[in-house]
């Protein structure tokens, strides 16, 4: 009997040197589509369910008001607060806050701003009213309530 | 003498992974992508800019939402899952019900909520409305609701469905001004 035997010159191990360039492919990826939070939350935002979203187009169009009840109740109490940037502010101190971002951007984009009211779903409209108000009186006419798409539309 | 050192001239690249891993773990951890997705309303101006429009009676559909979040449609008590129906019903009467809308031009949807109203019974009463309008918008192109949603803005053609849908059903919700304000001024 004619014994065969297989000639092995392969190698046992898996090239491993491509394993960085596939790695840093994969940390570009990241760096790149990454956002860092600005702002740290100070009031909860657990974001209502809706279908019939849009999406928000330019960014730097973009300012956000974030009302809920605050994180720390023993220091700001537990009824929901407005906050924008890393403040908790009263509904009267909206305006000022509009015309500083509006100050942000080119003249022409200036009525083109649009406000993400990210609000907690257990907050009650007599909040949500208020900063409504305040906006009309800033001229900031574009809002979009953020939510969440609810998986029951899909 | 004679016996020169060798010197390996490469850089001994076998971390470069280990440290490449460590900053992707970093980005996938920081990471959020953004999601940012909502309601999108356009407020109506100041008072004062704002001038007074008389509407008949039978062109307005009152909704109100009180503080237990029950809804009061046309003074009557209404389940949510009824609203897109009867708005629907409402908006395409082009005349027929006297008590009913003229035409979907003339149709107004009066939104009015309590202070204790909740934020998330809000939000439904609107994604209903928005998905009544989007629905006969849809109808009215010949598409399905999900091709409607997807209608791509940025381009000509898309540009220009999307107009002739908003100019046959024109979304009209007003939230009324808070009664709080108004007694307050």
């Amino acid at each position: 009997m004619a014994k065969f035997k297989k000639k092995t010159n392969t190698s046992q191990d898996i090239p491993t040197s491509a394993l960085p360039d596939i790695i840093f492919m994969l940390l570009f990826f990241f760096m790149v589509t990454t956002v860092l939070r600005e702002t740290d939350l100070l009031v909860e935002n657990k974001l209502p369910n809706a279908t019939q979203l849009t999406k928000l187009e330019q960014k730097s169009l973009v300012s956000y008001i974030y009302v809920g009840k605050p994180k720390d109740t023993d220091k700001y109490g537990d009824e929901p607060r407005i906050q924008v940037n890393d403040v908790l502010i009263m509904p009267k101190e909206i305006p000022k806050f509009v015309f500083e971002e509006k100050d942000k951007l080119d003249e022409v984009e200036r009525d083109k701003i649009t406000m993400s009211l990210k609000v907690d779903r257990d907050a009650k409209m007599g909040i949500i009213n208020d900063v409504k108000q305040q906006l009309r009186e800033a001229n900031a006419l574009k809002v979009n309530y953020s939510s969440i798409l609810s998986a029951d539309a899909l | 003498m004679g016996r020169s050192k060798r010197q390996s001239t490469e850089v001994n690249a076998g971390s470069m992974a280990d440290i490449a891993f460590l900053l992707l773990i970093f980005f996938l951890v920081t990471t959020t992508i953004a999601s940012d997705k909502g309601i999108y309303v356009q407020l109506p101006p100041k008072k004062e800019e704002q001038q007074e429009i008389k509407l008949k009676q039978r062109n307005i559909f009152n909704i109100l939402i009180n503080s237990q979040d029950k809804m009061l449609v046309e003074e009557e008590p209404l389940e949510l899952s009824e609203l897109k129906e009867t708005v629907k019903e409402f908006i395409t009467n082009n005349g027929k019900d006297p008590k009913s809308s003229e035409s979907p031009q003339k149709a107004v949807v009066s939104l009015k909520t309590d202070r204790g109203t909740s934020y998330e019974q809000y939000i439904l009463v609107v994604d209903e409305l928005k998905q009544a309008y989007n629905e006969l918008r849809a109808e009215y192109l010949g598409i399905t609701l999900e091709e409607f949603n997807e209608l791509d803005r940025k381009t000509d053609e898309g540009e220009e469905m999307y107009d002739r849908a908003r100019q046959a059903f024109p979304y009209q919700v007003s939230d009324a001004e808070p009664t709080d304000i108004n007694i307050a001024n």
